[in-house]
């Protein structure tokens, strides 16, 4: 059931591209897609760890600044008179250590607070992020501060020898982002259905008793944290070699409101709630901006929010979720379902 | 007695919180495959010297060993790895999983295994999940649980609870089990079933450390039993020495008792 709702929704988001040609509508959809995957990674640590990261967007930003740099190269001054050139890489390459680069800050931000947590985690994480904006707005002989790195190449797969494609129309991105979205969808999935999401969940409600069967803390913790900031910062490098130019406003808080509020609409703690909130929130704009002047637009969304946790205080798809599982048993008290038939269905 | 290995040994342990003495000098031992309660009076010590015992609390002085590793200094969930197991007096379950589920996250020291394998789905990590799924069912038929195996844990009686807390703990593997007041709130019928359950534990080459209120249960079921009053231990030996202890008498029932 789960599955065939998956598949058809895979399919749905496949098809766009066919019967949708407006490139506005086509473009409001690729970022909302790059949102969306880091939405999914902000989830994987508030929906199943509890720990909520109010700087998430610093991954994503991190990754952007490094997969554009990569590909567009640099040369910068060091103490003590030496220069660090480095010449332009291919932009495949700079996505590769965009996750790399965003999972190593994952993995200090997360030892650094996971061994206190909670309210600490939430104090370290908008810190954090504040600091690397600053870095990039003054470091300007890296990162051209406020005027931007511009020019990013477009990311191109295959090999140079074997024939390369550029991808730099909107159909090409929309198919690459419906990837990456697909990938880090099936990557989270695994992971939380394995026993490292069980231990996520077991610490997320009741620590004590979690320990207390082995599960280490830090160590599960951390292990999320790595993993949901190299998403994000994937999404990241995603953003930069799209949009082709970037500058520190990438940094700012809103952005990181923004994924909260996709997760938190479409409902944290279920995979395909980022999905769901991520596309309402993410093209609300699109619907509002004939209606609507853009300050209206901002007390909308809140209105929208509102009202989906009034009705739905859970988050949408759990909401649902949890209704349509009610009906179903109430239509099957007469013929229970024997345990050992139950007990094989996958999580 | 004597001739058994010791499994634990508590040696010297005080706990102190602020100016309080919740634990002074506390020496036992607890031999392999022996069951153990430990009883006193409320706030005699009880749950301080578990908490000691499984990393959850540091002493102030002294040291605890298991099998021969000294465990002061460790982390709860490494002293869970070398085989020691606790349960806890209220907080025994996860309670927005099902009962099943419980049992999962209970079987994590079982299931490790690599990142990739998981995230992967490798048939080394299929096969491995496949034999949790089958060791939790057989845990939750184990405490009896099963028309309730798909409910949230939350929702299930206190008793209920108990029991699962129960299968938790089991499922990852002790060698010694610590369980904290396991049968309070249960009645009668409630509290025989779990006697058994306990023995029945034991006999599969599990230690046992008990704290427990109810006295005939403990009567029945230890090999020994440690008094702990004010801090300290005021008698040690069989159910029936310490039924007889003019001691224990006194710090149960006051001075007066013990005259009489």
């Amino acid at each position: 059931m789960r599955a065939a709702i998956t598949m058809l929704a895979l399919a749905a988001f496949a098809s766009v591209p066919l019967w949708l040609r407006d490139p506005y509508l086509l473009n409001a959809l690729i970022t909302t897609g790059i949102f969306i995957i880091a939405a999914m990674s902000l989830n994987l640590l508030l929906g199943f760890t509890g720990q909520l990261s109010l700087g998430h967007i610093a991954f994503f930003g991190i990754g952007a600044y490094v997969s554009a740099l990569t590909s567009l190269g640099f040369d910068i001054g060091l103490p003590g008179g030496f220069r660090l050139v480095h010449e332009p890489w291919p932009p495949i390459a700079g996505l590769a250590l965009a996750i790399l680069v965003a999972g190593l800050c994952g993995y200090f931000v997360g030892l650094l607070s996971f061994r206190v947590r909670g309210a600490y985690f939430v104090i370290v994480t908008i810190s954090f992020a504040e600091v690397v904006r600053l870095v990039a707005l003054n470091w300007v002989e890296l990162t051209q501060g406020p005027l931007a790195l511009t020019n990013i190449p477009s990311i191109a797969i295959g090999l140079p020898s074997l024939g390369e494609l550029t991808l730099r129309t909107k159909l090409q991105n929309y198919y690459l982002l419906l990837a990456v979205a697909v990938v880090a969808y099936l990557l989270i999935a695994r992971l939380v259905h394995s026993h490292f999401g069980r231990a996520m969940r077991g610490l997320m409600e009741n620590e004590t008793l979690a320990v207390s069967v082995g599960i280490d803390v830090t160590k599960t913790l951390t292990l999320a944290a790595v993993i949901s900031a190299a998403i994000a910062g994937a999404a990241g490098s995603l953003y930069a070699h799209y949009i082709r130019i970037i500058d520190p406003e990438v940094f700012a808080f809103i952005n990181t409101v923004t994924m909260v509020i996709m997760v938190i609409s479409g409902g944290k703690g279920s995979l395909a709630g980022p999905v769901v909130g991520g596309l309402i929130f993410g093209l609300l704009p699109v619907v509002l901006r004939p209606i609507m002047a853009p300050e209206a637009q901002w007390i909308a969304y809140g209105g929208v929010l509102i009202v989906i946790l009034f009705v739905l205080p859970r988050g949408i798809v759990p909401s649902l979720a949890q209704r349509f599982a009610r009906r179903k048993r109430q239509a099957a008290t007469v013929a229970p379902v024997a345990f050992s038939e139950r007990a094989k269905e996958p999580a | 007695m004597t001739s058994r290995a010791i499994a634990l040994d508590v040696e010297q342990v005080a706990v102190r919180f602020g100016g309080l003495v919740a634990l002074s000098d506390m020496n036992f031992t607890v031999g392999e495959g022996e069951i153990v309660s430990l009883i006193g009076p409320n706030g005699a010590g009880k749950t301080t010297a578990f908490n000691v015992v499984t990393g959850f609390l540091d002493p102030a002085h002294g040291k605890v060993s298991y099998r021969g590793t000294t465990l002061n200094g460790l982390k709860p969930h490494q002293i869970a790895d070398l085989g020691l197991i606790r349960t806890f007096q209220r907080t025994s379950v996860f309670p927005n999983d099902t009962v099943y589920d419980n049992l999962l996250i209970g079987l994590h020291r079982q299931g490790r295994v690599g990142l990739f394998e998981a995230i992967l789905g490798l048939p080394r990590g299929r096969a491995s999940e496949r034999r949790l799924r089958e060791r939790a069912a057989e845990l939750v038929e184990w405490v009896g649980l099963e028309r309730r195996a798909h409910d949230p844990a939350g929702s299930l009686s206190y008793g209920e609870q108990r029991l699962v807390g129960v299968a938790l703990a089991l499922a990852a593997e002790p060698s010694m089990l610590l369980l904290d007041e396991p049968v309070s709130g249960m009645n009668a019928s409630e509290t025989h079933t779990f006697v058994e359950l306990i023995r029945n534990i034991r006999d599969r080459g599990v230690t046992i450390l008990l704290v427990e209120h109810d006295m005939p249960m403990v009567m029945s079921v230890s090999d020994r039993i440690v008094v702990l009053n004010y801090g300290r231990i005021i008698a040690e030996g069989p159910p029936d020495e310490i039924r007889n202890d003019p001691d224990v008498i006194e710090a149960y029932l006051g001075q007066g008792a013990a005259r009489a």
